[in-house]
């Protein structure tokens, strides 16, 4: 095997690219704050869409990268063996996460101060009868948000971080022995994913109704964080696949086998359906039973939001359903590049259409060159972050159980 | 074109202890113009229809005419259930028109389809391999079916003796001949006169 090819560096068009995108974005930012005027008639407040927008691109990485650390996890949680060629791919899109945590951070912490009005509940007087900001279905429940909501977001963000760190952490230090010895490295981020495993499953449901669900404070649904979480799931298996492709196409990773990346193919047509599945029954449980405070939520949708509402539908659906279907496009590297993109961008559109319809309501004027800049700055800045991780450990783990079976994956 | 003389086939039972020798073999029986007739393995073994020269398999294009019919029966029967026979109001929808409560009906309908191209392409399987009630087993070797991989090889005299010599060669534990049978002359237009 060529020792070379195992360690990464960033090339220089790759850095270059990753800071264009970052400098252009930056400066749509900026012009989205001059741009972006109230409107007295549709009850519509300055500069709310480009908060929203930000909120968007500071999500999906945040939780794409988040549930790339899921899906490391569960690798180890279920002793898996076909995925660990690629599992320093998976690591580096996790690097991302501190990032989007501290981005996410910050937007709740300007939305307390009022510097934003993203959600309805951090309001001031909002739960106050002599505030003429009252509202009675938000003092109904204001005792799930405030401090409360403050303690479980603090929670959760360093729980997912600590998790992270600790398996990235483990998997490098593995790397600086000769033997590990009864795979000791191996067994303790087993134990640590199985404990990340039981974090996640009740955290990516309560985060999701926190931090997205909760722009619509009013307005509930029980399935919603499954919803969010299988759509940052394929997110984060695109992001990784696209990651595979390009670094075999720069000679490295000549080790991850054609069945690897079949298998992650799969993953991505799979967990398009099921995200495909989760988004209908949203929609069929709330058109059928027609209850007022449920059907609000795509009243706002259908009349405002209905173009993105199908594109995001078909995109995100009937694409990888029809491309994805046989073996040999899984196999295809130029068929996945393709579909990979699209449906990454379907996804972003997906979250931009849970968020805008809260916020920016029937103001709305359809997708702009708003949301291209700051989609472009976050996508910078998730390349310069990623490709750097990439670059600082070799790209094929050295102790690992299952390393041997790995490498000669065929299916 | 048939030759008009009568052949003798030789059957020949490649026993490997191993499917890597096996696909071994598989490889330099096919590279030397031999034709296998069939491998018998206690297990699936990934890649093999390509590398023993098997057509791609129909199946699939058979589940998706029998998902497509799942598709229009099920839309056939809520169509004939909830609209024309007798229109039913569930929850205030709209029922003179199919499309109206379309997402009502899609649960239904993808079940239908699932149902109809699993159940067809299993009976299509049971069919083609003749796996019915009483059918006898087909094994050439009950020991295919416990841990060992044996390759079937029909082959007349001349090519017998090198596929003899391959298997041999990429470690088949046994090599056991059952037998000839023989192949009738074609019939020709030029014999019957």
């Amino acid at each position: 095997m060529n020792t070379e090819k195992l360690n990464f560096t960033v090339p220089s068009k790759t850095k270059k690219l990753s800071f264009i995108l970052m400098a252009v974005g930056l400066l749509s930012i900026i012009l989205m704050f001059v741009f972006d005027k109230s409107n007295e008639e549709l009850h519509y407040h300055a500069h709310t869409r480009a908060w929203s927008n930000i909120f968007a691109g500071a999500f999906y990485f945040m939780a794409l990268s988040l549930a790339a650390a899921f899906f490391l996890g569960m690798q180890y949680a279920a002793e898996a063996g076909w995925a660990t060629t690629i599992k320093r791919v998976l690591e580096a899109v996790t690097a991302y996460l501190p990032w989007g945590l501290a981005f996410m951070l910050l937007l709740f912490i300007l939305g307390q101060l009022q510097v934003h009005h993203i959600y309805h509940w951090m309001l001031s007087g909002v739960a106050d009868p002599n505030s003429p900001n009252y509202d009675s279905v938000i003092a109904a429940k204001i005792g799930y948000f405030g401090i409360f909501w403050w303690v479980r977001t603090i929670l959760y963000m360093i729980g997912w971080w600590w998790f992270t760190n600790k398996l990235v952490k483990n998997s490098r230090e593995a790397d600086a022995l000769d033997v590990d010895v009864n795979n000791s490295y191996h067994w303790k981020n087993v134990k640590l994913s199985a404990w990340f495993m039981v974090l996640f499953a009740v955290t990516s449901s309560t985060s999701s109704w926190d931090w997205v669900m909760s722009i619509d404070t009013h307005w509930f649904s029980t399935l919603f964080g499954w919803y969010i979480f299988s759509g940052m799931w394929v997110s984060a298996i695109i992001a990784t696949i696209v990651l595979i492709i390009w670094l075999k196409k720069l000679g490295h990773l000549e080790f991850v086998t054609e069945s690897t990346i079949h298998d992650m193919g799969k993953w991505m047509f799979a967990i398009s359906f099921l995200w495909t599945y989760l988004y209908f029954s949203q929609f069929m449980l709330i058109w059928y039973s027609d209850i007022p405070e449920e059907v609000i939520y795509f009243q706002t949708r259908w009349e405002s939001y209905k173009t993105l509402m199908w594109t995001v539908f078909f995109v995100n659906f009937a694409f990888p359903m029809v491309i994805l279907m046989s073996r040999d496009s899984k196999r295809n590297f130029a068929f996945l590049m393709f579909i990979a993109t699209i449906i990454f961008i379907g996804h972003y559109l997906d979250v931009i259409m849970i968020v805008m319809p809260g916020t920016v309501g029937h103001a709305w004027t359809g997708l702009s060159w708003m949301e291209l800049g700051c989609f472009a700055f976050f996508l910078g800045l998730f390349i310069f972050v990623v490709t750097r991780a990439l670059a600082k450990a070799p790209l094929m783990v050295k102790n690992h159980p299952y390393l041997d079976e790995s490498l000669h994956h065929s299916i | 074109m048939g030759s008009a003389v009568a052949k003798t086939k030789y059957i020949i039972h490649g026993v490997f202890n191993d499917e890597v020798p096996l696909l071994e073999a598989c490889k330099k029986l096919r590279a030397s113009g031999i034709r296998i007739k069939d491998v018998f393995s206690p297990m699936p073994i990934h890649g093999i229809d390509g590398i023993i020269g098997l057509p791609r398999t129909r199946i699939a294009i058979c589940s998706f005419i029998y998902g497509i019919t799942g598709t229009c029966l099920a839309t056939l029967m809520m169509w004939y259930m909830m609209v024309h026979d007798w229109p039913n109001d569930v929850g205030g929808k709209p029922n003179w028109n199919y499309y109206m409560a379309v997402p009502a009906f899609i649960p239904i309908t993808f079940e239908a389809t699932v149902f109809c191209a699993a159940h067809g392409m299993a009976l299509t399987y049971f069919l083609r391999c003749w796996l019915v009630p009483g059918a006898k087993a087909k094994n050439p070797d009950p020991r295919t079916t416990d841990d060992k991989f044996l390759i079937l090889l029909e082959l007349v005299d001349e090519q017998a003796k090198k596929a003899e010599e391959i298997l041999k060669a990429n470690g088949a534990e046994e090599v056991n001949h059952k037998g000839s049978y023989v192949v009738p002359p074609a019939y020709t237009l030029e014999e019957s006169h």
